[in-house]
């Protein structure tokens, strides 16, 4: 379909003497070998998750059913509940989504139909370097310059709140750190905001022009078409693309292990301190010896299996509106 | 396009469609500006902080002991990323690539292919974090040692699937009239691949490769548990413990000490750098295919 033509034609090698048994060998061997590469993708998936269920197994076997379902985690006393930092995890990744994901489809929507021709690619590039920023840097910018700031907001917050039902459980009730559910969550917001921008913009991009004209033709604002053919016909896709971010927000560990707070507890309260998962990992790994350290590569099992399935169901719904939309993906 | 776009303030739009069309416009701008506006942050602080401790001495000089310590050091960390990660590369990109050439020269579309083509999808979700701790099983408590090659093996992992993805797209760009002319020489599929299709997809493999490194470059979190820690340059990836630019920003940015944070945005500067250049270098390659292509 598209025509690419190379620098100069690379040169012809001469006709193989066919009746040799030399190139057939070479040609099987070859191909064998790109198999094996390719096969190594499902290799590596299926070590992954043996490798890290025998490791975790002391601390399956120790804790039973109560790993998932208490909330207490006390290595000195050899307690592991897992509860609080999958709704530490769960609890950040949807602040990022919440936050995250208007501001992506809004600039995504900006850079295809909204902004004039000559912008949208310094603007791409522009998002592009956000998604450059290691998550460390990011993590140590929120640790030693928002997090003072950071916390004074929510102080104020704290006060407004305070007599509003349902708002003043979540943004009230005292307690306020500059390093909390809420600090991790918007910059995780920052963090998936260019991979959903981008992925939502190929899907704006194949919106077919025929219908966009036809919604302005009947008379449509630009938001009305935007509405009414735009994100209509970029339903599915967008909602893949929320989905992955979703998934690299779940996953997120450095940025989140600096700024999470550290702290595990099960609170309504956005502006208290938690801890995630994949940061309690990265904190507390290395001074963990025996079942305490099975028990942190349970937290990774798990972790592993959550992200897999969320992926798993973000490629189904992303490769179903590709062929929607014609593969232009 | 742009002459639909302003059709409708010809007609009559009644005051309450206006506005909402507009507040639509602005907020769309507010979204941009709700993202940039932080990144302009990090970026002025990593400079500014950075730049402060930047210079000859602290690029090359061992890192400090004592975190307390003021000063320059962070050498060990810079050799330490590019060994790693150059290993990484070696690694990850001629198996991503090779993988890439099953699921669309030898692979067709069958099932397997799709499979494994899905498959890599769903590994580059795969969080890196998980990666450290699969590496930090098979291979660091086999060997009992942490090594800058356990790193390396588990940031090859991060790098596999977005090899093999952008490769993939890549070599499907390239024409078929390409392979059949290359056939009809009676050249072999293997020599064909090697000699014709590679080297007409190159420069867009290149830039995804390029990409990948930029990526595997910042990570944190798969070397956490597989290259320990040093404060002297050790330049043997398969002996002893090492350090890297992302885990000496990690270790000194919970420190208390004016000495080490300072460390730490030196450390997070010269990262940023590193990344950069291989991204602007990924943009400079890709530019050249664009270029070719037109």
């Amino acid at each position: 379909m598209a025509t690419i033509t190379t620098e100069a034609p690379p040169p012809a090698s001469p006709p193989p003497n066919l009746s040799a048994r030399r190139p057939a060998i070479a040609d099987r061997t070859f191909r064998y070998i790109t198999l094996a590469c390719g096969l190594l993708v499902l290799l590596i998936l299926a070590l992954i998750a043996v490798a890290t269920v025998s490791k975790a197994q002391p601390a399956f076997s120790h804790e039973g059913i109560k790993f998932f379902t208490t909330k207490v985690w006390d290595p000195n006393n050899n307690k592991f509940g897992a509860l609080a930092f999958a709704y530490g995890t769960m609890v950040t990744s949807l602040i990022a989504i919440v936050v995250g994901v208007p501001v992506s489809i809004g600039i995504a929507l900006l850079l295809t139909e909204v902004a004039p021709r000559r912008m949208r690619k310094p603007v791409v590039y522009v998002i592009d370097l956000l998604a450059a920023v290691p998550s460390v840097v990011f993590g140590l910018w929120g640790l030693l310059v928002l997090k003072k700031p950071l916390d004074n907001r929510y102080a104020d917050l704290n006060n407004w709140f305070r007599h509003i039902p349902v708002l003043n459980t979540l943004f009230s009730g005292g307690g306020h750190q500059g390093t909390s559910f809420m600090t991790a969550g918007l910059i995780l917001a920052l963090m998936i905001t260019p991979i959903v921008t981008s992925l939502s913009r190929e899907v704006f991009a194949t919106v077919p022009s025929a219908q966009k004209e036809a919604a302005l033709a009947l008379g449509a604002t630009r938001w009305e078409m935007i509405r009414s053919s735009v994100l209509t016909y970029g339903r599915s896709g967008v909602v893949g693309a929320v989905m992955l971010g979703l998934g690299r927000a779940m996953g997120e560990t450095i940025a989140v292990a600096l700024l999470i707070g550290s702290n595990a507890q099960i609170t309504a309260h956005l502006f208290r301190s938690g801890d995630s998962m994949a940061g309690v990992i990265a904190n507390q790994f290395g001074e963990a010896f025996g079942t305490f350290r099975a028990a942190l590569i349970g937290l990774g099992v798990v972790l592993f299996a959550i992200t897999i399935l969320v992926n798993l169901a973000a490629r189904v719904v992303l490769n179903r509106s590709e062929r929607q939309l014609g593969g232009a993906l | 396009m742009s002459t639909l776009q302003g059709s409708f303030r010809d007609a009559t739009v009644s005051p309450a469609r206006r506005f909402r069309n507009d507040l639509a416009t602005v907020l769309m701008w507010v979204a941009l500006a709700v993202a940039l506006i932080p990144l302009a942050f990090v970026l002025y602080y990593v400079v500014h902080e950075g730049l402060r401790i930047m210079g000859w001495k602290f690029l090359t000089k061992n890192i400090p002991v004592i975190q307390r310590t003021k000063g320059p050091g962070m050498g060990p960390a810079i050799i330490g990323t590019l060994l790693i990660t150059g290993m990484a590369t070696l690694i990850a990109v001629p198996l991503g690539i090779l993988g890439a050439v099953y699921i669309v020269e030898y692979g067709a579309d069958n099932r397997l292919a799709r499979v494994i083509r899905f498959l890599g999808d769903v590994m580059a979700g795969v969080p890196s974090i998980v990666m450290g701790l699969f590496v930090y099983t098979v291979w660091v408590v086999r060997f009992h040692h942490f090594t800058g090659f356990a790193g390396s093996l588990a940031l090859a992992c991060l790098m596999l699937p977005i090899v093999i993805r952008s490769s993939e797209g890549m070599l499907r760009l390239v024409p078929r009239e390409l392979r059949e002319a290359a056939y009809a020489l009676g050249t072999s599929k293997s020599r064909t691949i090697l000699t014709v299709v590679l080297p007409a997809a190159a420069s867009g493999i290149v830039s995804g490769c390029l990409l990948a490194v930029a990526r595997a470059a910042g990570e944190t979190a798969p070397l956490l548990f597989t290259v320990g820690l040093t404060s002297k340059l050790n330049s043997n990836l398969f002996r002893n413990q090492n350090t890297s630019l992302s885990l000496q920003i990690f270790s000194n940015a919970t420190q208390p000490f004016a000495g080490a944070q300072q460390r730490a945005w030196g450390a997070a500067l010269t990262l940023m750098v590193l990344v950069l250049i291989f991204s602007v270098a990924a943009r400079v390659v890709s530019g050249r295919l664009a270029k070719a292509s037109s």
